[in-house]
């Protein structure tokens, strides 16, 4: 508790045990009136004496409707009727509402500091041969740390000595500890686990990936959620509203039946549920509550409004490559000539490809059971490769380069991605490659139809055939191949506008060529995002390792957010409004009136700090 | 352009929207969005009004809000 809150606190338990001392007295000893006023206004005083002298600054100023404005009023008129107990009470219970308010509030605070405890204050610099220990905003690029088991890297840069393993929980979610050696990009905020290494900084610290996380969850508070939005400006109405109604109540009724003390008094119990504070508090704290949970799983946030967006997903459109598909070709098909074996074939191909770079040669020579180094290997770029292997000339590429080599390939085609092989100019056979769906993307995508999302769609630059192949594998009815990266934009476009109300479209892309349909859909994914300065800056939601899976939990998280924030706004105007129909009827009291009051304030926060621990 | 300021003693969302309309309301402000849980404000602006913008913050703030500090 800060100095603040403990003189709060002080304060009110002083002005409770006096109040009660005083309630006891006054039922039983028979003691003079005026005096009774004397001992209840001392616990009055003390629990109540800022919100009265904030109330006169504020009238002085033109401010009326405000908290302190109407708790005065309240107090006060009961006072004046000789409600005493109520008024003392009510002050002193009004008080506890703001000092759990506040410890609530920097409670939430620092549980983003605690959460995001990626970064060190401290690193070990390497200076003239000696080691130093700055703060990590001191340390300067190009300039070697030292970071020992346990300790936590400092600042974004890469290992020139030493080998260990890194926990990156803080920054991926991911628990497995990454092996790193010398000659690796290492981040900021890993935990060091076993050895001791040396690193030379890359960047300073407040351009490192940690200090740009942190800045980012700290600022989306800023983006505020549509039913944030919307209460905010409901309370502006409200207060007006209610204070309005408790002063025709006052009036009206007292007139016609002259019971002034009755009516007055009902019209006080108004005043005393006409804040909206605790509505108004619950919801940004829930967001704050979900979007912490989030990032202590790798998913970072950018706002309440786009967590709030993402529970509302009804159409999740994918990016397949390097999305749903590791972005790794395998071998799916292998279709040899007669009288070449499978083996024989892959060989040769793998043989031919031994230098090629291209994924699709990386699939091969990792499929090949028998390679062979080539004696020579000319490329053409666009066609494939020739190479001579053991005195045979073996060509590698597609069919327009073998048939331009006059080696007739057979009619049927086989379509999709592949390599055509042949030797000595006669045709060998066709290899054919797929993209490998990662593991868990069929999983994931069961998981989010479960969560209530309608559709998934995948749009690819690939052909029809590749795309066709991951659509079957993966389960996903409605896919677009094909597609230029303008023509994802457009359709994500054409998706947006006629989409269900009440709904949102999520796209979801690798975040490094896909950055106009990111922005261009409801809320953008960016996956990957670590060390993807591009993805972090252009996405809405950025989920710090590949892992698909994090999508479901994403939605998963926005929604249980989303039912929090909703629990609360109807539970706390539901009671407001119930203690105002009450207080009409005179069916209820002052007593009441503050425990719905604060009480509902304190289980509204209680329940939105439940977002927190969302897991 | 946006700049980001730490506000203090700013504990609720009431108080938060009363300055974040008074700061939305000095000339050449574009967007003043204020988070009383991060204790942050942000500012939108072009960049020629910023430090005239700046240079009138604490006497707005005060004004509306008198508990509150805006760290500049």
């Amino acid at each position: 508790m800060s100095k603040k809150q403990k003189k709060l606190l002080y304060r009110i338990i002083i002005s409770l045990v006096l109040f009660i001392g005083a309630f006891i007295l006054g039922k039983c000893a028979d003691i003079n009136g005026y005096i009774m006023i004397v001992i209840y206004l001392v616990p009055y005083f003390i629990a109540g004496y800022d919100v009265l002298t904030g109330c006169f600054k504020n009238i002085l100023k033109g401010n009326f409707f405000d908290e302190q404005f109407l708790m005065s009023v309240a107090t006060v008129g009961a006072l004046i009727i000789g409600e005493y107990p109520e008024s003392v009470f009510v002050m002193v219970f009004y008080q506890t509402g703001e000092l759990f308010q506040s410890i609530a509030v920097g409670k939430s605070r620092k549980s983003i500091s605690a959460l995001m405890e990626l970064c060190p204050d401290e690193a070990v610099v390497l200076r003239n041969g000696e080691e130093e220990t700055v703060f990590s905003e001191e340390v300067e690029i190009g300039e070697t740390v030292i970071v020992r088991p346990g300790e936590k890297i400092p600042v974004d840069g890469r290992i020139t000595e030493g080998e260990s393993s890194l926990d990156m929980k803080a920054l991926t979610g991911e628990s497995v500890p990454f092996d790193v050696y010398k000659g690796l990009e290492v981040k900021a905020g890993s935990i060091n686990l076993t050895g001791i290494i040396k690193v030379e900084a890359s960047k300073e610290f407040s351009d490192s990936t940690a200090a740009k996380i942190l800045e980012l969850v700290e600022n989306s508070t800023l983006n505020k959620a549509k039913t944030e939005k919307f209460l905010t400006r409901f309370s502006r109405y409200y207060t007006p509203a209610v204070v309005i109604g408790a002063v025709l109540l006052a009036v009206i009724p007292s007139i016609i039946t002259g019971d002034w003390k009755t009516w007055v008094y009902r019209a006080l119990i108004f005043l005393v549920v006409s804040c909206p504070c605790a509505l108004v508090i619950s919801v940004p704290m829930s967001f704050f509550g979900g979007i912490g949970a989030a990032s202590k799983k790798g998913i970072l946030v950018k706002g309440a409004n786009y967590l709030e967006a993402l529970g509302k997903a009804g159409v999740f459109v994918f990016d397949k490559t390097g999305t749903l598909t590791t972005g790794e070709f395998s071998v799916s098909e292998i279709l040899p000539e007669k009288g070449v074996s499978s083996d024989e074939l892959l060989y040769l191909a793998a043989s031919a490809e031994y230098y090629s770079v291209h994924p699709i040669a990386k699939g091969i020579l990792k499929a090949a059971a028998e390679i062979r180094i080539p004696d020579s290997v000319t490329e053409f770029s666009g066609f494939g490769v020739k190479a001579e292997i053991e005195g045979k000339t073996v060509l590698a590429g597609n069919r327009r380069f073998l048939e331009k080599n006059n080696v007739s390939v057979p009619g049927k085609i086989p379509d999709g991605t592949g390599v055509y092989v042949s030797a000595d100019g006669k045709y060998a056979g066709f290899i054919r490659l797929s993209d490998t769906a990662k593991e868990n993307a069929a999983e994931a995508l069961h998981e989010l139809a479960e969560l209530g999302v309608k559709k998934s769609i995948m749009l690819t630059g690939d052909n029809e055939y590749q795309a066709r192949d991951t659509a079957e594998k993966l389960g996903i009815t409605q896919y677009e191949a094909g597609l230029l990266p303008d023509e994802k934009a457009e359709y994500v476009k054409k998706l947006c506008a006629g989409k269900n109300k009440g709904e949102t479209v999520v796209f979801v892309g690798d975040g490094i060529n896909d950055a106009p349909v990111l922005s261009l859909s409801d809320t953008g994914i960016a996956m990957g995002g670590v060390g993807s300065d591009a993805a972090i800056e252009a996405a809405d939601v950025v989920i710090m390792d590949d892992n698909i899976g994090k999508c479901a939990l994403a939605v998963k998280i926005a929604k249980k957010t989303r039912r929090i924030v909703l629990q609360n706004v109807i539970f706390a105007l539901g009671i407001k409004f119930a203690v105002l129909i009450f207080a009409g009827l005179g069916m209820t009291n002052m007593w009441i009136g503050v425990f719905a009051d604060v009480g509902v304030a304190v289980l509204a926060i209680l329940n939105a700090m439940r977002a927190m621990r969302i897991k | 352009m946006k700049k980001t300021f730490r506000v203090e003693d700013v504990d609720c969302p009431n108080c938060a929207a009363k300055l974040e309309k008074a700061i939305a309301d000095i000339d050449g402000v574009k967007r003043a969005s204020i988070s009383f849980i991060a204790g942050k404000m942000i500012i939108e602006a072009d960049e020629a009004d910023m430090n005239g913008i700046i240079a009138k913050i604490p006497s707005v703030a005060k004004k509306a809000l008198p508990e509150c500090t805006v760290i500049i």
